[in-house]
Parts: C-alpha cells; sequence; structure tokens
C-alpha cells in the first residue's frame, strides 16, 4: 500500500496531468483510497497504469456500494494492485443519482409500496412503473483498459443500475433478464421479492 | 431436394448449441451457448445465475456475526476461506487482534480446506475425462478431512468455525492424532493418483495442449489462483500479503510452464502436498495461548461465566441479541482460496449491520477466460478446459 505521504504524492501526480480529477484522499486501516471525479475514471485509471512509477496494472476488483442517504449516493470501487511492489490502491468514483436530486430517501416508488405491506409473503414485486424507467447514474466503462471488469461491472449494473458508458455488453449477469429493480441498492427492502409458491399461505394461512 | 441435402457442407455450418444448465460436466448449473463449426467451438457465451440467491443482500439484514454461515455457502467448497475472509474484513476493520494460537487453528483448517477443495475439484474432472476410479479415490480422502472437520467443528461442511477475534472451540483431544495419521498419509495418496493419471495415455492427450491462455491474456482477465500459476506467473497472496501465519512457514508455490491443462492439473496436484507440508508445520508449532481474542465487546464470554459475573451476562446478551457496532468505514480483504483471489469488501455504517458485503469470488472472474481457453478447440477439450478451470458455481452466482 502507498502509504499516506506517498498518497500525498501521487495526488499531486495527478493533479498535474488531470487538474481537479482528484476530489479526496483517504487513509484508513493501512489501506490508500483515492476519491476521483466520475467523469475523469478513465484518465485516472490509465494513469494509474501506465505512469512509470505507478503501474497499477491489475484490477483485483471492481464492486459498488450504496452510501444512502450520504449525497453523492453510490460510489463504484476499483481495487487495484501493483504486483511487483504488491502495493493497493482503492480509487473511488462517487456518483450522484440523478433520479433525486435530494441526495437521496426517494428511490422510486417501488420499495415504498413493499414496505408497506410488510415482508408477508404476498407483499407486491418491487416493480413500480418508473422503476425501470428510472433516471440511471452514469460512469465511464473501463473495459478497454481492464478487460477483467466485464462481468463485474455487468454485475454493478445489474444489482445498483450504474450504467457503464461504453461496456460492450452491458445486460443484467445474475438476475434474469426481464429483472425490474435493483436489488442491492439500501432502499430496496430484503424481502421485497413475490412468493411464487403460496399454497400454504392459501390453504393454511 | 434430398440431392442438395446430401451435397450440402456440413462442416462449414455453424451450429449455436445449448450446453446445462442441468448438465452433468458443468460441475454445477452453468448454463453455455456455444457456436460450433462442425466439432470445433468458434465461440461460446456462458449464461450464469441460476444459483443466485441473493446472499449479498441478504447480509446486510444480519448483524455481523449471524453473516459468518451466510457467506460460508456462497463457495460452498471452499467454506473456511470465505469464512476468513469475512471475519479477516471486520477483525481489520475493528482493528482486533487474534491470537497467535487462533491464527494457526485457521491456517491449519483453510490448508486442510484447500486440499479437500482440490480432491473435489480432481475427482470430478478426472471423472469426466472418463477416468472413473479418480472420483472413488478423491472423495475418500476427502472423507477423512470431513472427519477431521466434523471432530473439531461439529459439522462437516459449512462449519461456522471461525469468529470475529478467533476460532469457536480449541480443537478437542485426539484430534492432532487423527490429524497427523491424515498428513503421513496424504503425501502417498497424492503420488497414487499421479501415479494413475500421469501415464495415462488418455488423460495426457486430453490434457497436454488443450485450453492454452497466455500469461499476459490472464492477468489482462483477472485470472488468480491455480489458473495463473500454470502459466508460469508465480503470484500467491499467501506470499505476497502477509496474513494469518502464512510468513511463518516454509512453502512453495507450483508453477507450470505453458498453461494447459496438463499445468493446471499438475499445479493443483502440487498444491495439495504443499498444503499438507503447511499443515504439518503449523501442527508443529501451535502456540499454546488463547484461541479466541479476549475482547468483550465482539467475542462472547466463556459460557461458564455467565453464572457467575454479570458483567459477561450483560456482554453475552448485547452481543447475541443486538450484535456489536461497526463505526462507519470500509475494507477489502483479500485472501488466496483455491480458486484465486478471493476478496471481501465490507461496509460498515455504524449500525450492527453490514451495510453492504460484497465478495469478489474468484470463480466469477476466472470463468471470463473461459471464452479464450476454449474456442478453436475440439468441443471436448472445452469439457476438459471446464473442469480444470474449476468454477463453483454458487461462488460465481452468490
Amino acid at each position: 500500500m502507498p502509504d499516506a505521504p506517498g498518497l500525498e504524492l501521487i495526488r499531486g501526480e495527478i493533479e498535474a496531468a488531470h487538474p481537479g480529477a482528484v476530489l479526496d484522499t483517504g487513509f484508513a486501516q493501512g489501506r490508500a483510497v483515492l476519491s476521483i471525479d466520475p467523469a475523469r475514471v478513465i484518465a485516472v485509471l490509465s494513469w494509474l497504469r501506465e505512469a512509470p512509477g505507478q503501474e497499477y496494472r491489475f484490477l483485483s476488483s471492481l464492486h459498488a456500494a450504496d452510501y444512502l442517504p450520504a449525497a453523492p449516493r453510490f460510489a463504484v470501487h476499483y481495487e487495484l494492485l501493483n504486483r511487483d511492489r504488491v502495493e493497493r490502491l482503492r480509487v473511488k468514483a462517487l456518483l450522484d443519482d440523478p433520479a433525486s436530486p435530494a441526495g437521496g430517501g426517494v428511490g422510486g416508488p417501488a420499495p415504498e409500496d413493499a414496505s408497506a405491506t410488510g415482508g408477508g409473503g404476498g407483499s407486491p414485486a418491487p416493480t413500480g412503473p418508473a422503476a425501470g424507467a428510472m433516471v440511471l447514474p452514469e460512469i465511464d466503462s473501463c473495459v478497454e483498459i481492464f478487460p477483467t471488469a466485464n462481468f463485474q461491472e455487468r454485475e454493478v449494473f445489474d444489482f445498483f443500475g450504474i450504467v457503464f458508458k461504453g461496456h460492450p455488453d452491458l445486460r443484467r449477469i445474475l438476475l434474469p433478464e426481464d429483472y425490474v429493480g435493483w436489488p442491492q441498492r439500501r432502499d430496496f427492502p430484503v424481502g421485497g421479492e413475490p412468493v411464487t409458491f403460496t399454497y400454504n399461505e392459501r390453504n393454511y394461512g | 431436394m434430398a440431392e442438395q441435402f446430401l451435397t450440402e457442407d456440413r462442416t462449414s455450418e455453424v451450429m449455436t448449441v445449448n450446453m446445462g444448465p442441468h448438465h452433468p460436466a458443468t460441475h454445477g448449473v452453468l448454463r453455455l451457448v456455444v457456436d460450433l463449426e462442425g466439432e470445433v467451438v468458434r465461440d461460446l457465451r456462458p449464461v450464469i445465475g441460476y444459483v443466485h440467491t441473493g446472499i449479498e443482500k441478504s447480509c446486510e439484514d444480519k448483524s455481523y456475526w449471524k453473516v459468518i454461515p451466510f457467506v460460508e455457502r456462497m463457495d460452498y467448497v471452499s467454506y473456511f476461506f470465505q469464512m476468513e475472509a469475512f471475519c479477516g474484513a471486520v477483525e481489520r476493520l475493528v482493528e482486533l487482534e487474534i491470537p497467535e494460537r487462533a491464527k494457526y487453528l485457521r491456517v491449519i483448517f483453510l490448508e486442510l480446506n484447500r486440499i479437500h477443495s482440490h480432491l473435489v475439484w480432481l475427482g470430478t474432472t478426472a471423472l469426466d475425462l472418463g477416468a472413473i476410479s479418480m472420483l472413488w479415490y478423491c472423495f475418500r480422502e476427502r472423507e477423512r478431512i470431513l472427519d477431521l472437520f466434523e471432530m473439531a467443528t461439529g459439522q462437516r461442511m459449512h462449519t461456522r468455525y471461525f469468529q470475529v477475534g478467533g476460532v469457536i472451540e480449541d480443537i478437542p483431544l485426539g484430534f492432532e492424532r487423527k490429524l497427523r495419521e491424515f498428513i503421513a498419509d496424504m503425501p502417498v495418496r497424492v503420488e497414487q493418483y499421479q501415479a494413475l493419471l500421469d501415464r495415462n495415455e488418455v488423460f495426457l492427450s486430453r490434457t497436454k495442449n488443450t485450453g492454452i491462455v497466455s500469461r499476459e491474456r490472464l492477468l489482462e482477465l483477472g485470472v488468480t489462483g491455480p489458473l495463473l500459476r500454470a502459466a508460469g506467473e508465480p503470484w500467491d497472496l499467501r506470499k505476497a500479503f502477509d496474513y494469518l501465519a502464512y510468513p511463518q512457514f516454509d512453502f512453495k508455490v507450483p508453477v507450470g510452464t505453458i498453461g494447459d491443462n496438463y499445468d493446471r492439473y499438475r499445479v493443483r496436484v502440487a498444491e495439495m502436498v504443499e498444503s499438507v507440508r503447511i499443515v504439518e508445520q503449523a501442527l508443529d508449532g501451535l502456540p499454546e495461548g488463547p484461541f479466541i481474542a479476549d475482547d468483550r465487546k465482539y467475542v462472547l464470554p466463556p459460557r461458564s461465566e455467565l453464572s457467575t459475573s454479570m458483567e459477561s451476562l450483560i456482554h453475552h446478551f448485547k452481543l447475541v441479541t443486538e450484535g456489536y457496532r461497526v463505526g462507519p468505514s470500509e475494507i477489502y480483504y483479500a485472501i488466496e482460496s483455491p480458486r484465486g483471489e478471493l476478496g471481501c469488501f465490507v461496509l460498515a455504517d455504524g449500525s450492527a449491520k453490514p451495510a453492504r458485503v460484497h465478495f469478489r469470488d474468484p470463480s466469477f472472474v476466472n470463468l471470463q477466460a473461459f471464452k479464450d481457453m476454449s474456442t478453436g478447440g475440439y468441443i471436448a477439450d472445452m469439457i476438459c478446459s471446464l473442469g480444470m478451470l474449476d468454477p463453483i458455481l454458487g461462488g460465481v452466482d452468490r
């Protein structure tokens, strides 16, 4: 891991090459974190991959998190690794939720419906009519520079509804293709799925 | 009409064939849509998600200690590794140091699990290639490992043995003797497997020079673990990063040369022997002392104290009902599972439940290399490559 001063040096060098790309740095539990402007993600990742002295050529993991109710609600995490120096660096692209300019709370009508009827067997599918037409957050795809991101970006799209622009094949990967909703978002309730087999409920409920 | 049918060139026609999800050679519920030109694979699309059970989402509704049995069920062949990834991540979030003995015990069980996982792989893959007897021999040894797990943890699979702070119980009397018998036998057994396969003409012609992907391409695709090492890249997180007690053990990282299916087989078999060596060293050097940390804010107090100490009773009650809270923080902690880099991302929001638990599962990422391994080869080689890829669909789909 780059230490805290090392991280500031990296920040300074990125600032020189791409002014304004780095929003913040963090250092916790011995891990370095670089928060960046989502619009510049490809520039920063390419720089970290190619620049002499950096060469973070291995993308260990790409995943997302929902920080509801924080203001930039989503973050896509890129766990970069330099295998020669055995250094990890996390790059975090914070994304606003375009569907709710207020910055959280309302993620579409569906989850509220589901929680209103409780987690019981007959709760409706989290498929409000607006859920599919929701404005989705967007970020550039990094499949060009890190081909390993292909499946992982699809997974993030599948569960968070974050659109990766330029992805060669952005479809749902783990959920059925006709599924509606983004289940890993924090405002999507656990148990929001309708129970298909209702025999017991009908006869003994 | 019939004449045209007969004279038609049938070999250059591209036919799309569906394979799976219920196909015994896919090692789970993996569906493959394969474009075939005669018997040659021209293109391939894996379709996954058939055993997606929303474990990551369910974890968000569980207190930290209840997450452990959930994540074990992702990659159901290497459950100790999932536990270590999650417990290790949480321990790092709350900055809890685990005792030396717990580190050694964890290493013993992780490496036994690695042998177990490779045995399942070897048995089923050799079965796919027609070497049916391998399955019985491998599962015979696997049984002994499961018996050891049962003896120490009470469960054969999904043991919930690792806890945040250490392990739940010390190893029982008689465990060491039984384990020593096993580690004395295992290298001999591995030699027997090799005697059965290494000069088996059918096995050699099926595996040699098939499914080759270059080291550079594997790295681009994020492939880790035995697949990468078979291509000649000595990359092993146990050596690269300092976690648990691995720096204190002497073991080698087996690597292959060209990265064909034969190399993959050799690397995994050699890894079993190295794992036996690690277990032996861990058992020899097993330090005395507590097996779980003594921090009552995170670790359950000993059962015997509950009837005498009010403090212990309160801690026990709080831990079991609400669980412990973890301050807002996030971490990515990666370990070397039998299939490669197994990473666990935990986001804590200050409550007693994680806000996000994500697993970077090696099977999921490695599966992307399957197209490169198979295109241009025969469909029979594709089956061989899939076995050598060793995906566990529970881990792929989570």
